[in-house]
Formats: structure tokens, C-alpha cells, sequence
């Protein structure tokens, strides 16, 4: 599917579980057990090889054993704090410098209401609304925390130093990075419908599982305006370390971007046109 | 026609039936965030005494969408069978939730014919969770492909090897990882990270290939979207059942993809592979509250209600598996522990009493305000109400859709101390290759070979 996956927390397709961008997260994929007898067993933990799922875990009685207990509860933990992280945005600005930085936040006040009215997250505060400069037919960036301002703090500098510069190169005029508290990926519409934008990447903290907690999602949409769906984005997911790199999500950016201004479309019709990639390792 | 109730001295007045059902919901975010819920806890509890209230066959007169826009709201009204609806015909909801708790097993079967889904949903409203798992526990819905699910005294399992890749490496070592701890008799499902056909093929070869060599008597599946099955079936790939999500409105279905006509070309073109050797029950889907909210496409009603709806959609294609995903659809439509944990057992209840094989994706995501004690009670609480079965996944943690859902050694966990076995045929196979013993010395058996999964 084209349209961000659930993991951007915006999900509007319910049930539709299938995820577009995997990570690669796996090392030593090179391994393998030796060539069995098929009459000959072989241990258990050798299954760990092949998979970073929690395999071989072993057993006491019926549970877990504890060491394996006590690491789930940790994962859970750093997800959870993760989830609940705020955004340092005078961190993030002096980490962006020398690219100059607005604070935005959406109408969902704490995190409790951003979690349980995504439609606030989606609304753009009315006083800042008022504030945004006009910047027409620039290409925005919208930095916004999503599910995981911490993954945001970590990966977006990163990212946007990577990225401002192709697009300059490519002729593309950047506008002040908009940094958003509170907001979903749709807030970025809202934003570039204000300031005039040609396009707008949102940057948003993807929902944090047990082995990523620190991952950014990027969200094209061309023409930003109110009433976008998410089958007319573009999403680069899966932006960390040990997953996509900032350098090539920056890359993949730029393609997406000329694509989209040939096309005059990003979403589904740009999906269609794009080279296929492998889905399976060599 | 409206409905009014006094209570504490107020009188609350509800339009329709569609808003009398959403007041009496118990609280939930999901109903919130679509504006219907009950405002005050007074408000809620009478729209419950005005339901309790309301005759039975009430709900057959007043339909929650209209059928000349919905194809499930026609669905529903075709398939009503009057006859088997008789026994229940002249009561109210309230009277109906004391029958359901006086009804035998015989007595129920026989009535899930003639049920509408909104009769499930509406006694489930006036219910606590004690009547949810009370009524379940003595419905039996017994369901074959390769083997037995649904019997009583039995739990499966549905192994769950997902891989962020769809490596089939990484597939085939999370399968012997859940063979080795009992897993894999409901099904070995696979979510596919990608829906691409190539990709499907390839896991629908492997599976078939593990399921062969290792002689196991269960089903695969490849959870991939009803036209990709279509395809692959076409193409001639081993599919033993095929999957799809459905919801319980023409319009929230739509924005699957899926319309009854197409779910009818794929349960035809499924049958017509004739791979089951003990049954004919081809088809798998599954659903969840929210579903319809988030795709827009709830018409007002409340999300439990529709989830009930959808039932009317699975039972037309005689499934093996159905199974909410109900804590996977996120807190701004089941908040918390306490709203995943109802939300399982209305959704495990209400399908049960309409005739379906119930399982539960006793699951969470970590934007929930839940953790592994909330699924620890849902988990036991679905199996002292008799679900046919539960997801299991390595650790809990399915690294390629980022929720938890149970473990294998949940599974293992709920049999042993629910005294359930797994699927008979399944056990034989267990006992046959000598699983506990192995497993319990950290091996596989000689027979679960590694390299006849492509392991080597």
C-alpha cells in the first residue's frame, strides 16, 4: 500500500496489517547451521541465527524464565517512555543550525488528549496559525514528535542536514523548518496551505516497538491542503540507526520529489511509477 | 420512533435505535472520539434500562443503516431465519440476557440463525463480563480443515512467524520455535510484510513445504489481501485458506477493498482446491472495533455494534478461523487494559453466539495505556470462556507489525493450567515426534529437521 503505514500512529485503513518499509536490522544473516542428519538433533538456540524475533527463549515450566522476562519489561519500558518523551525544541533548533526553526503545536494539549483525539493532533493552534510567515512554492519541512518525540530529537537533524542540500542543488527553495508539538502527519497540510508551500515532508516519530524506539517516518504530500488523505503521501519509514540511513532517506526524498513534481501527484500514482525494489535479501 | 428512560430524576430521550445502542455502550474511546458515546454514566446506564426494555424483535423492524445503501445491513435481512429465531421472538433484550444465561448448548446452536448481529451486540451491552464468558463458555462452534478446532476441552494456537523482511529464514525459524512449544494448530499464518505476489508465492511455498515435510496436520495461510489469494490461487499456489479483514459496514469494507461479491469469487475459487482432507472451511478473517471509525464508514453507530455486523459477513463463507485484533487497532479507539479486556469478550461473545469459530488477538500496541498483566487476564479470561483459539508469537513481540500479542509460552501457559489440550489431530503429532521431550532438553527432534525448513 501507498498510504503511511500504522506505525505513523495515523493509520486510517483499521485493520489493513502489512507493513511497506522493513528494517534490516538483522546481523550475521549469513550464518546457518550446519547440515543436519535428519535423525540427529540439533539445539534449539540455534534458531536464533535466522531471526531477530525472540526465539529460543527457552522455558521454565510453562513461562519465560526470568532473565528473558526481565528483558521483554525493559523493551516494554524504553517503547513506553518513548511514547511518552517530549520534544526538546530548543535542543532540536541549536541541533538544526544554521537552518532556522518555527514552533507550531496542534490544538491537542497534552499528550493524553493527542493520544485519544487524533483529530486534534491533525489541527494546527489558532495563534500560530496567524504567525506563519507565507513562503510560496517552497519546499517544507515539518518536524513533528508523532508517537516518539524521542526517535524525532535523535534522527531528524540528522536527516534534514542530509536533505536541505539536495534539494537546494536541485533548485528546490527551502523554507524555515516548522517544528510542531502534539502533532500527527496530517498537521503538516494545515501548515503548507498557511505558508503557500509547494510540498511539505513531515518528520515524525514513528510508533516505538520493543526493538525500535527511535524511529522516524517522513511523510510527502504535494499542494498541502486540509482534506489530504493519506493515499495522496508518499512515506519513507523505518529512519534510524540499524535501519534506514538519513542519507539514504535523503536521497530517496529527492527522488520522491522530482517524481512528484513531474507527476503533479505524490500518493498512489506516484507509488505506480516508481522502480520496484527488492523485497528479499540476495 | 424514540426512546425515552428517567432516571435520578432525569429523562434522557435517544432518537433511534442506532443511538440507544451507542448511550448504552459501555465507555470506550473509540465511541467518544466518534461523538456518540453516553456523556454521563447516568445516561449510559439508562439507555441501558430503556434497552433492557425494548422487544427483541424490535431490532428486526429498525435497522442501524439503512439497506438501500448497505449490502451487510441486506446481507443481514436476507439471511434471518424466522424459524430459528422463534424460541426467543417474543422477549426483550433484558428477558433474552436471562435466557442466554439459562440456555444449554443445544438450545444455542440451534438459535444462531435467527440472530441479527445488533441482537448480539445489544444483550452484550447489558452484560458484565462474567455473563460474556458465562454464555460463551457453553457455545460450540467446531470448525475443520486438516484437523479439529473448536472442540471442547481444546485451545489451539495460531503460530504467527512474521518477519519484517519476509525472510524465509527468519519465517521458518520462528515456525520450529513455535512447533517446539506447541504452537500451529489453528494455522501457521503469516502476515507478509508486503503484499507484492512474488513474496506471497514464496511464503506460500515455504509454509506448504514445512507443513508437508514435517508432516504436521494443520493449515497455512499467507494473511495477504483477498485478490493477491486470488491471484496466487490462479497462479497455482498451495492455499489452503484465504485471508482477508473485513468490517461490519459495505463502506468500511470498501475501504478494504473487499465487497461480498468478491469475498463469494474467493471462498468459491478456495473450495475449488479441494486441499482440506477433514473439512471444507476455507476462509480466515479477521476484524476489530474501530475499524469502521477509522475508515469513516460507521453511519453514527457505535463501534461494537458494527464489530457485530462484521460477524454477519464472516458467517456467510463458513470460516475456519475468525478472530478480533482487538487491542491492535490503537487507544484512540480501546484506551486502556480495562477497554481491550471488555472489548475481547464482547467481540469472543458475540461472535460465538452468531455461529463462529472464535479467536482473539489478545494484543497491544505501546501508544496503549496496557501491558502484558492486561493480557494476562484477557488471555485467561478467553479461555475460561472457551475461545477456539489465540495467536502466538516468539516472545510476545511480533517484530514486524511492532505490537505484542501472547506468546507460545501464553499458549502453553493457558492450556496447562485450563486443562486444555491442543487439536487432537495436532497432539497426536506432537506425541508422535516426541516435542515435550525435546524441547525440554533444548533440542529440536530429529524429525523437525532444520534443513527440510531451508534452514542450513
Amino acid at each position: 500500500m501507498t498510504v503511511p503505514d500504522d506505525r505513523s500512529g495515523d493509520r486510517r485503513g483499521g485493520l489493513n496489517r502489512s507493513r511497506q518499509n522493513a528494517p534490516d536490522d538483522r546481523g550475521g544473516g549469513g550464518g546457518g547451521l550446519n547440515r543436519p542428519r535428519q535423525d540427529m538433533p540439533v539445539a534449539w538456540s540455534d534458531l536464533r541465527r535466522f531471526t531477530a524475533a525472540r526465539v529460543a527463549l527457552g522455558r521454565a515450566g510453562n513461562g519465560l524464565p526470568t532473565a528473558a522476562h526481565l528483558d521483554f519489561q525493559e523493551a516494554h519500558a524504553k517503547a513506553r517512555d518513548a511514547v511518552h518523551s517530549a520534544l526538546d525544541v530548543d535542543a532540536l533548533t541549536a541541533a538544526v543550525a544554521p537552518l532556522s526553526v518555527l514552533r507550531v503545536a496542534s490544538q491537542a494539549a497534552d499528550r493524553r488528549a493527542f493520544l485519544l483525539r487524533p483529530d486534534l493532533g491533525r489541527r494546527l493552534r489558532e495563534a500560530d496559525r496567524a504567525a506563519l510567515p507565507v513562503a510560496p512554492g517552497s519546499f517544507l519541512f515539518v518536524v513533528a514528535d508523532g508517537l516518539c518525540a524521542s526517535g524525532v530529537q535523535q534522527q531528524a537533524p540528522a536527516l534534514l542536514a542530509a536533505a536541505v542540500p539536495l534539494l537546494q542543488r536541485a533548485g528546490l527553495e527551502v523554507a524555515p523548518v516548522v517544528v510542531a508539538a502534539q502533532g500527527r502527519v496530517a498537521l503538516g497540510d494545515e501548515i503548507g496551505a498557511a505558508m503557500g508551500a509547494a510540498m511539505v515532508a513531515v518528520l515524525i516519530g514513528e510508533r516505538p516497538g520493543l526493538t525500535a524506539t527511535d524511529s522516524l517516518g517522513v511523510y510527502l504530500t504535494l499542494a498541502p491542503r486540509p482534506g489530504r488523505t493519506d493515499a495522496e503521501r508518499n512515506c519513507i519509514s523505518n529512519i534510524r540507526a540499524g535501519g534506514m540511513s538519513a542519507a539514504a532517506a535523503a536521497e530517496k526524498l529527492l527522488w520522491l520529489a522530482g517524481a512528484a513534481l513531474r507527476l503533479g501527484a505524490t500518493g498512489v500514482a506516484l507509488k505506480d511509477a516508481q522502480p520496484a525494489t527488492p523485497l528479499l535479501p540476495r | 420512533m424514540g426512546f425515552a428512560q428517567a432516571v435520578g430524576g432525569t429523562r434522557y430521550l435517544f432518537p433511534d435505535l442506532k443511538t440507544l445502542l451507542a448511550r448504552a455502550t459501555p465507555l470506550r474511546s473509540g465511541d467518544v472520539l466518534a461523538g456518540v458515546a453516553a456523556e454521563t454514566a447516568a445516561e449510559r446506564v439508562a439507555a441501558q434500562r430503556a434497552l433492557a426494555d425494548l422487544p427483541l424483535a424490535h431490532l428486526l423492524a429498525e435497522v442501524v443503516i439503512p439497506p438501500e445503501v448497505d449490502e451487510v445491513t441486506r446481507l443481514i435481512l436476507d439471511r434471518h431465519d424466522a424459524a430459528a429465531f422463534a424460541p426467543v421472538r417474543s422477549l426483550t433484550v433484558g428477558g433474552f440476557r436471562d435466557w442466554l444465561l439459562s440456555a444449554d448448548t443445544a438450545a444455542l446452536a440451534a438459535l444462531a440463525p435467527g440472530l441479527m448481529p445488533e441482537m448480539a451486540a445489544a444483550v452484550c451491552k447489558i452484560m458484565r463480563l462474567q455473563d460474556l464468558v458465562a454464555v460463551a463458555a457453553k457455545c460450540r462452534v467446531v470448525t475443520r480443515f486438516r484437523n479439529t478446532l473448536g472442540l471442547p476441552g481444546r485451545l489451539a494456537i495460531r503460530l504467527q512467524p512474521n518477519d519484517p523482511l519476509d525472510d524465509p529464514r527468519g519465517v521458518a525459524a520462528a515456525v520450529l520455535d513455535g512447533l517446539l512449544l506447541g504452537a500451529g494448530d489453528a494455522v501457521i499464518g503469516v502476515n507478509p510484510a508486503s503484499d507484492n505476489i512474488e513474496t506471497t508465492l514464496r511464503l506460500l511455498e515455504l509454509l506448504d513445504a514445512v507443513r508437508d515435510r514435517y508432516a504436521i496436520p494443520t493449515q497455512s495461510c499467507v494473511l495477504t489481501h483477498v485478490t493477491t489469494s486470488l491471484l496466487a490461487m490462479e497462479r497455482g499456489a498451495p492455499v489452503d485458506l484465504v485471508f482477508q479483514s473485513i468490517g461490519g459496514t459495505e463502506a468500511v469494507n470498501r475501504s478494504f477493498g473487499v465487497s461480498l461479491a468478491l469475498l463469494r469469487e474467493a471462498h468459491e475459487a478456495a473450495l475449488a482446491l479441494r486441499r482440506g482432507t477433514l473439512g471444507s472451511n476455507v476462509m480466515y478473517f479477521e476484524t476489530g472495533q474501530g475499524s469502521a471509525l477509522s475508515a469513516e464508514a460507521h453511519h453514527g453507530c457505535d463501534q461494537q455494534t458494527l464489530e457485530a455486523r462484521s460477524y454477519a459477513v464472516a458467517r456467510e463463507y463458513a470460516p475456519l478461523l475468525v478472530n478480533s485484533v482487538v487491542g491492535f487497532i490503537g487507544p484512540e479507539y480501546l484506551f486502556d487494559g480495562k477497554q481491550i479486556t471488555r472489548a475481547g469478550l464482547e467481540d469472543h461473545f458475540c461472535g460465538k453466539l452468531l455461529g463462529l469459530p472464535m479467536g482473539v488477538d489478545v494484543c497491544y500496541t505501546n501508544h496503549a495505556e496496557a501491558d502484558q498483566d492486561d493480557m494476562d487476564a484477557l488471555l485467561t479470561l478467553l479461555g475460561v470462556a472457551g475461545v477456539n483459539y489465540v495467536m502466538g508469537v516468539p516472545g510476545a513481540d511480533d517484530v514486524m507489525l511492532a505490537y505484542q500479542s501472547t506468546s507460545f509460552h501464553d499458549g502453553l501457559y493457558a492450556r496447562a493450567v485450563l486443562g486444555k489440550r491442543p487439536a487432537p489431530e495436532f497432539e497426536a503429532w506432537m506425541q508422535g515426534i516426541g516435542i515435550e521431550a525435546a524441547s525440554g532438553a533444548g533440542l529440536l527432534p530429529g524429525r523437525l529437521a532444520p534443513a527440510l525448513a531451508g534452514l542450513e
